[in-house]
């Protein structure tokens, strides 16, 4: 199949680290990355890797709107509001990396094939992206009446976006944990260690399944299936130990290493996110091939 | 009411951990009205690890803490309820809906060097109209000039009060000065001290902090608090007496309280044993002890182990989870030498 062209809105720690990610797809060519400040270190990668560079935001892009179909948004909640409405029926797809929460959110293993053909997707927080697989898992064994996770980062990994609002990141999570994993109740917690070096993400999930429904093997041998599938678009993605089991309630210690592309390997709370997001973008890559080719063969 | 120093009661919301988060709607109304009637200023109401920490992670709370706030804030007129806020745990929304109940201060905690995520929630403080306070837990885990950057945050987003907490309970009384001192140096709002009693050291810190000029010191009536509990107030009410601080608390009321109110309910008297002797010496949160015991019977092993073993990967307050995590790997070694 053809590569799909994509494009990076933002050219800080994260727009550069799916870069450095989207340069070794097999399926999405990088065409652009498009930000406000040329003397970036993000926008000095992308030229000298022979990347279209667009200073002018949004605006420039959209004069040369045949350089990308996908656009990653790596930019700021603000912002992303901006980009949504500038891209408004000109077709193009947007993966929000944003705490803005606009479009539908997804979890690559467990709900992308519904939305891929949706015009903004939004891929929640990295608590979300580490722990709503977990949850999943145990759902679609054993109902869960209650899910809450314990997201714990690094402090260095932290950035003034997600510290200046924090309770963004409880509240988006504890809803994806419902909506997503489909835990009748969830709730979300996130720490901030400054211990150095630095550690890396730790995730813990509680999940409380109902009464007499604790099938504790297939629970089991469900999350670690989640695990591989969550380790194919994150390697460093592992359980730190078996799954705890007490009656009803099942405790899952997750850990999460990043590639180290352009982020440090203990911030695997960005990794995850820049992974699963280029996860997404390669899904929807290939529901755009199937798509033609089924246009093709019914001609 | 001329008081030199303002004392906050915190039974109500640290002795929640020693209480397993048990405590019933009458138990806080006994404990809020004595407290009233001894006319102390701030009485702390909240699940231990502060609003919306009832949970897996910390322990479910056996009654709704707004239905707690409202009880005590419902029998006292002239004590304030102050509640906790821990960003991260507890969110804007239940800040509100601690301020409906009741609330009139609100102290927003976090780690001591990540004061910035507190400004949101110090700025909802504000705009609510309460007394906000920033709380700099495990303030052993930085250096003085770090604790000084730190306050320096939160006195920007409007915090009116800056504590020093000690929330391992293991400063040594000339560590405690000189965070103080520093403090006042640097700001010009009013500091406090938070302390624990696991070095058997609380009252000292106290001392020693109101001589450096804190004029807000926290106290658990019968030492009902994380680990072995916090500053005794009833002591700290007569001791600060004896020196001649006004702390506008009546020493036998106090007493009473302590005796007749808060004794019986103990699940077991507050002493120093080797779990919260070693969360001091080792320098950890003080509410990991009941739930390292737990681990501990759970895995065999020795409690000190597995705070040792905390304290040495610098864990932090919140992170109960890494108890289990730790005491499953020295389990797993325990087993492998075998």
């Amino acid at each position: 199949m053809e590569k799909v062209k994509v494009g990076i809105i933002g050219s800080g720690n994260i727009g550069t680290d799916l870069l450095m990610k989207l340069m070794r797809s097999k399926t999405l060519e990088v065409t652009t990355m498009i930000g406000i400040d040329r003397h970036s270190d993000g926008l000095k990668r992308a030229k000298a890797n022979g990347l279209k560079v667009i200073v002018n935001g949004i605006e420039g892009f959209l004069e040369r709107p045949e350089l990308a179909d996908i656009l990653f948004d790596a930019t700021s909640a603000k912002a992303h509001v901006k980009h949504v409405e500038a891209l408004k029926g000109t077709g193009k797809q947007l993966i929000d990396l944003t705490p803005a929460a606009i479009g539908p959110s997804v979890v690559p293993p467990v709900n992308m094939t519904d939305l891929s053909k949706e015009s903004v997707v939004n891929m929640i927080t990295c608590g979300g992206q580490a722990t709503i697989p977990i949850v999943h898992a145990v759902n679609r064994v054993s109902s869960v009446n209650y899910a809450e996770i314990v997201a714990t980062i690094a402090s260095k990994s932290a950035g003034p976006g997600t510290r200046a609002n924090i309770d963004e990141f409880t509240i988006t999570t504890k809803s994806g944990i419902e909506t997503i994993g489909g835990a009748k109740e969830g709730k979300a917690i996130i720490i901030l260690n400054p211990a150095e070096p630095p550690i890396m993400m730790r995730d813990t999930v509680y999940c409380e399944v109902a009464d007499r429904e604790m099938n504790e093997e297939e629970v089991k041998q469900s999350i670690l299936a989640m695990v591989k599938d969550v380790q194919c678009y994150v390697p460093g993605y592992r359980l730190r130990a078996e799954p705890v089991f007490d009656e009803n309630k099942v405790t899952v210690f997750v850990e999460v290493e990043g590639a180290g592309d352009y982020l440090e390997t203990y911030s695997g709370n960005l990794d995850i996110m820049t992974a699963a997001a280029v996860k997404v973008a390669e899904d929807i890559a290939l529901a755009q091939y199937e798509t033609v080719k089924e246009k093709a063969g019914r001609q | 009411m001329n008081r030199d120093v303002y004392i906050t009661e915190v039974a109500l919301r640290d002795g929640s951990h020693a209480m397993a988060h048990q405590y019933s709607v009458d138990q806080v109304i006994r404990i809020a009205k004595g407290l009233n009637e001894a006319n102390v200023p701030y009485i702390e109401v909240a699940h231990g690890d502060g609003l919306g920490g009832s949970s897996l992670q910390y322990g479910r709370s056996k009654t709704n803490e707004l239905e707690l706030i409202e009880a005590a804030a419902s029998v006292c007129d002239h004590a304030k309820i102050a509640v906790l806020l821990l960003p991260g745990i507890g969110t804007v929304h239940e800040l509100k809906e601690a301020a409906s109940a009741g609330a009139k201060m609100v102290r927003v905690a976090t780690h001591v060097t990540e004061a910035d995520v507190a400004k949101q929630h110090i700025y909802m403080g504000k705009d609510l109209g309460l007394e906000t306070v920033g709380f700099l837990m495990m303030a052993h885990m930085a250096p003085v000039e770090e604790l000084v950057k730190q306050a320096r945050l939160m006195e920007s987003y409007g915090a009116d009060i800056v504590y020093v907490v000690d929330s391992a309970g293991t400063l040594l009384p000339h560590q405690v000065t000189e965070r103080i001192v520093a403090l006042k140096n640097a700001l010009r709002i009013n500091i406090g001290f938070h302390g624990h009693n696991n070095l058997s050291l609380a009252m000292a810190n106290s001392l020693a902090a109101m001589e450096a000029g804190a004029t807000y010191l926290d106290g658990s009536v019968r030492c009902l608090g994380a680990g072995a509990g916090n500053t005794q107030t009833e002591v700290m009410v007569a001791v600060l007496d004896k020196l001649g601080v006004k702390t506008g608390v009546d020493p036998y009321k106090m007493m009473d309280l302590a005796e007749d109110v808060v004794a019986p309910i103990l699940p077991k008297p507050q002493e120093i044993e080797k779990g919260s002797l070693i969360l001091g010496y080792a320098g950890v949160y003080s509410s990991f002890l009941l739930h390292s015991e737990r681990a501990a019977r759970r895995y065999n092993l020795d409690i000190r182990d597995i705070l040792v073993e905390l304290g040495n990967r610098k864990v932090v307050g919140g992170q109960e989870d890494m108890i289990v995590d730790v005491a499953y790997e020295l389990a797993k070694k325990k087993e492998a030498h075998i």
